[in-house]
């Protein structure tokens, strides 16, 4: 059953002890964080088992601060359309949304019950990720890391602001954007398609999916190395970028006799960092430019022979008859 | 509770017997669905009906057990052959008092249509459900607000079968009777009610979706397109029911659809591929709605039944709002119960799949005047078609 270990979702490993706190060189390091730190076995089966200290600094507070009153917001308005009733907004909340403005608006600021709040809430919204991104950078420098987390952060950002704030903007209209809630923004994306005639035909838009179904092979294939490998000591990847042993030779060695090529302990990060990144990038254009640059994707594809005429016949008499398909039976009449 | 020799001897002979046994109940598991899907077949198949060009995914998928089964209703309807009149018999209009439509009916046909009425509206209820005294032979007064709907419910039954055959008769012959929609129940199944604005405290877009609601088949698309799309709108036309237009952004105008205005769209073309048991490439092909070459026949047979849903409920059916009673009216507005395609077709693509209602019922199939009683004639002439007559009315059942 040793192959469980490797197969289990669970952390098979745990530290749990005298909590490990960095090293304060400088003295500065506990000055802006909580000093708490603890445990978890569950938390352990999942990750590190320490949870803390936490760092927050300005800018996580001023993130988490209007984080909140975006949620707030949102989540009284779903409030408020049940009047206030915590039955019915259980009820209905997956169905329930704080909306954009109307169409009618413009990218005026509506009434608060017509759309003002969900400009206000947005506006919180902003604030909210830009902090929580500013924050990602400057921890970043703080531990005289690369920038590479805040970057690719900025990459989704970039998808972020093109639905909710350049396209709308390029559009002239708030009624654009997304609404807060959890099956009317199912909708939105179905509408989105709908109306500027079939995503799909979106070159960017199958560059994204090829990047997203790309990261998802990519991080299974990776994963699935190095857990295979993880008894060589496949693991501690970063040493074995510049001293590979025999858990990279083995790694490399499986790809290379699979598919002929093979990625290093370096370059598979690379691999899957852009194409995480890839899939907003790519995305955010494809979305940028729908209904702004080109109105109907279809059309925009069979003008670009990118999409075929489909022909024969429409309709089903074609192709049989709705007797042979639950139709009374009509005999000679 | 078992000897102590066997718990000595499994103590001595430990050994894993769950591995082994969850192999040979899972394998032993495959093998016996195996077994029952090659013996008894696939208790779930499935039957498709192509509807436009290879490539496009255009296709009603069913279940072969449903079309098997088709709509349970069906068995229930009830017909018979009309009694040809004979010259200078006397009409309906001059035996009773108080006959406004179905005056130009035989005594024996009247009767018969009476009848049958009551078969498809009111089976359990009987005659006084419009007419309170019947049982002492009063059938003249209209004291009961049901006869007074009926009687605009036989005008509208006309109106559709004579005005809208290209509709109910896109086909073949079909009709409409009452009980098209009323399935032997009084109140018909799947009637509306105007329900918008949904939510509280909102106005505009924000109010008129999101919520979970009969009209919006549980989605959270707008709950008011049914009231939007059929109903007049204040400047006396029909709203405009689109998903796209092909304007760039700069010529776009209010009211061309935008995202909310396809949401309402999806929202009515759900409810209305739901009512029919079909899906979107029934009628369309969904990369290009926009584009009437790409449509089927069947979205022409659709258009001219929202066009016929749209007269029906302004002519036949708003003005009866002064006629129901309180327990009749809707629980927001009090406004009169309303029709649409669920109505009649009830979760297939033809109500009734496709039986012909009318065949019997000339009375219903015709505006003012004598119905047309020709087809009978010459049966009537021949004896040995009148032997078969039981048979004729089980025949349109099956």
């Amino acid at each position: 059953m040793a192959y469980l270990e490797y197969q289990n979702f669970f952390t098979q490993v745990q530290v749990q002890g005298e909590p490990e706190v960095g090293m304060d060189d400088q003295g500065t390091l506990a000055r802006e964080r909580t000093s708490g730190a603890r445990f978890s076995t569950l938390l352990g089966w999942l990750g590190n088992a320490q949870l803390g200290p936490i760092y927050l600094g300005w800018a996580g507070l001023v993130s988490l601060a209007t984080g909140l009153a975006w949620f707030n917001i949102v989540g009284f308005n779903m409030l408020s359309q049940v009047d206030w009733s915590i039955p019915q907004f259980i009820r209905q909340l997956f169905w329930l949304a704080l909306e954009p403005p109307g169409p009618e608006w413009g990218l005026r600021m509506p009434p608060l019950n017509d759309g003002g709040w969900y400009i206000i809430s947005s506006f919180f919204l902003l604030i909210s990720v830009m902090s929580w991104w500013l924050r990602t950078y400057l921890l970043a420098v703080e531990h005289q890391m690369g920038k590479h987390i805040a970057w690719a952060f900025l990459a989704a950002i970039w998808l972020f602001l093109v639905l909710g704030l350049f396209r709308p903007i390029l559009m002239g209209s708030w009624s654009e954007a997304v609404p807060y809630g959890i099956f009317p923004h199912l909708d939105w994306t179905t509408a989105f398609s709908i109306r500027y005639g079939n995503l799909y035909y979106n070159p960017f838009h199958c560059l994204s999916i090829v990047f997203l179904y790309g990261s998802v092979l990519l991080f299974a294939m990776h994963g699935a190395t190095i857990l295979a490998v993880s008894r060589y000591g496949g693991d501690r990847e970063l040493e074995q970028i510049v001293d590979r042993g025999t858990a990279s030779e083995r790694a490399g060695l499986f790809w290379r006799w699979t598919m002929g090529f093979n990625a290093t302990m370096e370059g598979i990060h690379r691999w899957a960092w852009w194409f995480a990144v890839l899939t907003p990038i790519t995305g955010g254009i494809g979305i940028l430019l729908t209904g702004t640059v080109v109105d109907n994707w279809f059309i925009w594809a069979q003008e670009h022979n990118f999409a075929p005429d489909y022909l024969g016949a429409y309709g089903y008499e074609a192709y049989g008859s709705y007797e042979d398909f639950g139709g009374v039976t009509r005999g000679e009449e | 509770m078992f000897p102590k020799w066997f718990d000595k001897w499994n103590q001595d002979n430990p050994t894993n017997i769950f591995g082994p046994a969850i192999a040979v109940g899972a394998l032993g598991g495959a093998v016996f669905v195996a077994a029952m899907i090659v013996g008894f077949g696939q208790p779930y198949a499935t039957a498709s009906m192509q509807t436009g060009p290879r490539g496009t995914g255009m296709h009603v998928q069913e279940f072969i057990g449903d079309l098997a089964n088709g709509d349970p209703t069906v068995a229930d309807f009830y017909t018979d052959e009309p009694f040809v009149p004979e010259d200078g018999e006397e009409l309906a209009g001059d035996i009773y008092e108080n006959v406004q439509v179905l005056g130009d009916l035989t005594d024996a046909n009247f009767n018969r249509l009476m009848g049958a009425i009551t078969q498809w509206v009111a089976p359990e209820e009987g005659c006084t459900y419009c007419h309170a005294g019947a049982n002492d032979g009063e059938y003249a007064d209209d004291d009961l607000y049901t006869k007074v709907v009926a009687r605009n419910m036989l005008l509208m039954t006309r109106n559709i079968n004579v005005n809208w055959d290209a509709h109910v008769n896109a086909n073949y012959e079909v009709g409409v009777t009452c009980y098209t929609c009323h399935r032997g129940q009084p109140v018909p199944n799947n009637i509306w009610y105007r329900i918008s604005p949904v939510n509280e405290n909102a106005e505009g877009w924000s109010a008129n979706q999101n919520r979970a609601t009969m009209t919006s088949n549980f989605t959270s698309l707008p709950s008011d397109y049914l009231e939007h799309y059929l109903l007049e709108a204040e400047d006396g036309g029909y709203n405009q029911i689109a998903v796209h237009d092909l304007d760039s952004r700069v010529q776009q105008q209010p009211g061309d659809p935008l995202i909310q205005q396809t949401e309402r769209t999806y929202g009515f073309m759900n409810y209305i591929a739901n009512s029919l048991g079909v899906n979107c490439v029934f009628c369309h092909n969904s990369r290009a709605f926009y584009d009437g070459g790409q449509n089927t026949p069947q979205w022409g047979t659709a258009s001219l039944g929202i066009l016929m849903v749209q007269e029906m409920i302004a002519e036949h059916l708003l003005p009866l709002e002064e006629v129901y009673p309180e327990e009749r009216l809707g629980p927001v507005y009090g406004d009169a119960p309303l029709a649409a395609c669920r109505t009649c077709h009830q979760g297939y693509q033809q109500p009734l799949n496709g039986l012909n209602v009318i065949a019997n019922w000339p009375e219903l199939n015709v505006i003012d005047g004598p119905p047309d009683y020709s087809a009978w004639e010459t049966a009537a002439a021949e004896p040995e078609a009148e032997a078969e007559e039981p048979e004729a009315a089980e025949e349109a059942t099956e």
